[in-house]
């Protein structure tokens, strides 16, 4: 699946210095239907959008617009019915943190390299730097079902940073936590990825975390997804939610979902 | 502290009734009668829960091992599903009364055909329990490991193995006091020790209070399975019982 995806052949846009990382292109996905006789749901209609190595696009849209739909075709995780997709391997990370409640902390993030038969020790050392620095010091031994919320969602993106992925796939990563532990995760998301640059494909559906975190949003209708707008977000970072640049393109970014 | 109270109001009232109604000591002894079998006896006593304990426990093991084994075996193969549930259904279906003597025939007097019988009667618990935790699978970690480009074999061990284990234990729970009735079968079918061996010498020489103390300590007994079980558990499996998560989706 992701690893018949060679690096993006697609031709370069004049002046673009580097290749996509991801380039969905028409992409089109329908669900077959669930009774006979029944009829396919259209989940993604002619989505065509890309991200250039390191950049972060928000997808934001109604729930329920086939965004994860999106994500997972992207993760090659769902073959497209139509369409072509190019680009570097991704990963997804979902909403609920998935951690293993057999595993503790550390070896829940260093999951991905035990995957790759690296030896316990070896795989735990990898991940053990990342810990301190991701704010998790100190939780290394922790079992999934003693930390809070935010502290598990920190464990698992470490998880999918760990893949070894050139692309993230970021599904409503906050979406299950309160307002102010949210806040606080957005922070620290922008921050790890000042540390550890990747290109992401956050998919959110609160307009403020985009314009925040996001150089570029994409603003999904309801389904089947389609894109509406595609807003640049040209500021500099770290940005705050209050500032006036910020709010305009939280505004600008609800207009084009409204419309 | 207030289970202690039930056991002693419920020993009180046993006692009350053999002593007081008109109950010949040969069918119901009173408990102070069965407490002193079980000091007079405790030499035979002890050496036949031994042989009787030894039965059981490597039961349970057995069962415990072929019910995952079974599990797995249905839960990875659709066709299998299909041939050998049905025969295992079908097996908790035969009369054991029956088949007992005859696999005592078959496999001697020694331990081998109450092992037989024993892990029969309780490796279908397991199994069911098994199965059961291993379809409660969250489908979306099976995505998660697929986005981490894990094979199946790696899905196995990951995800699938760690999730039956707490079905397989509560199996083996259930199977614990089946497990106990099994032994005293097999050992009625034809032995020359064992606490059911005891039993069923008692009963015609007349010894009824050190059947009942035969009994007690086979009671006794399955208490103390089902706590090691228990035990195993929460050292095993700590997160079965703590994650609100997990034992909402289970």
């Amino acid at each position: 699946m992701t690893s018949s995806l060679g690096m993006p052949s697609a031709p370069r846009q004049p002046g673009a210095t580097r290749p996509d990382a991801v380039r969905l292109d028409a992409v089109r996905v329908s669900y077959p239907p669930r009774r006979r006789g029944g009829r396919a749901l259209l989940a993604v209609e002619d989505v065509s959008l890309s991200a250039a190595p390191g950049e972060l696009v928000a997808l934001v849209g109604p729930s329920g617009c086939g965004k994860t739909t999106l994500l997972e075709v992207v993760c090659g995780l769902r073959e497209p019915d139509g369409g072509t997709l190019e680009g570097a391997p991704a990963v997804l990370m979902a909403q609920r943190d998935l951690l293993l409640p057999w595993l503790d902390a550390l070896d829940n993030a260093a999951l991905p390299a035990r995957l790759r038969h690296a030896p316990r020790v070896r795989a735990r050392a990898q991940a053990h730097p990342l810990f301190a620095a991701f704010g998790l010091g100190g939780f290394e031994r922790s079992r999934p079902y003693e930390l809070s919320g935010g502290m598990r969602q920190r464990v698992a993106f470490l998880r999918t940073l760990l893949s070894g992925k050139p692309v993230l796939c970021l599904d409503e990563p906050f979406g299950a936590l309160d307002a102010l532990t949210r806040a606080e995760m957005r922070d620290w998301l922008a921050s790890a990825l000042a540390r550890e640059p990747r290109t992401t494909l956050l998919v959110t559906h609160d307009v403020e975390e985009a314009a925040i975190l996001a150089d570029r949003i994409v603003v999904l209708s309801a389904r089947p997804a389609r894109v509406r707008a595609t807003i640049e977000v040209p500021l500099p970072r770290p940005r705050s939610a209050t500032d006036p640049a910020t709010l305009a393109i939280r505004e600008r970014a609800l207009e084009a979902l409204r419309a | 502290m207030i289970a202690a109270l039930i056991v002693i109001a419920l020993l009180g009232a046993w006692e009350a009734y053999a002593r007081l109604g008109s109950v010949d000591d040969l069918v119901l002894p009173a408990p102070s009668e069965v407490g002193a079998a079980l000091w007079d006896d405790r030499g035979l006593l002890a050496d036949n829960l031994l042989v009787t304990a030894q039965e059981v426990g490597l039961g349970i093991v057995a069962a415990l091992l072929a019910g995952a084994a079974l599990a797995l075996a249905i839960h990875l193969s659709p066709p299998l599903r299909r041939a050998l549930y049905p025969l295992l259904v079908g097996s908790q279906a035969v009369p054991i009364v029956i088949v007992a003597p005859l696999l005592i025939v078959w496999l001697g007097f020694g331990i081998a055909p109450k092992l037989a019988i024993i892990t029969l009667i309780c490796f279908f618990p397991v199994v069911v329990t098994t199965l059961d935790a291993l379809a409660a699978v969250d489908p979306e970690q099976r995505k998660l490991l697929r986005t981490l480009d894990a094979t199946r074999l790696q899905e196995l061990r990951w995800v699938e193995l760690p999730a039956a284990l707490p079905g397989a234990l509560s199996g083996a729970k259930i199977a614990v006091a089946v497990a106990v009735i099994g032994a005293v079968f097999a050992e009625y079918a034809g032995s020359s020790e064992g606490l059911g061996n005891v039993i069923l010498q008692a009963i015609p020489q007349l010894e009824t209070a050190r059947a009942y103390a035969a009994a007690a300590l086979l009671a006794a007994f399955a208490v103390l399975l089902f706590t090691l079980l228990s035990l195993a558990e929460r050292l095993l499996v700590p997160w079965a019982h703590r994650d609100p998560d997990w034992s909402t989706r289970r």
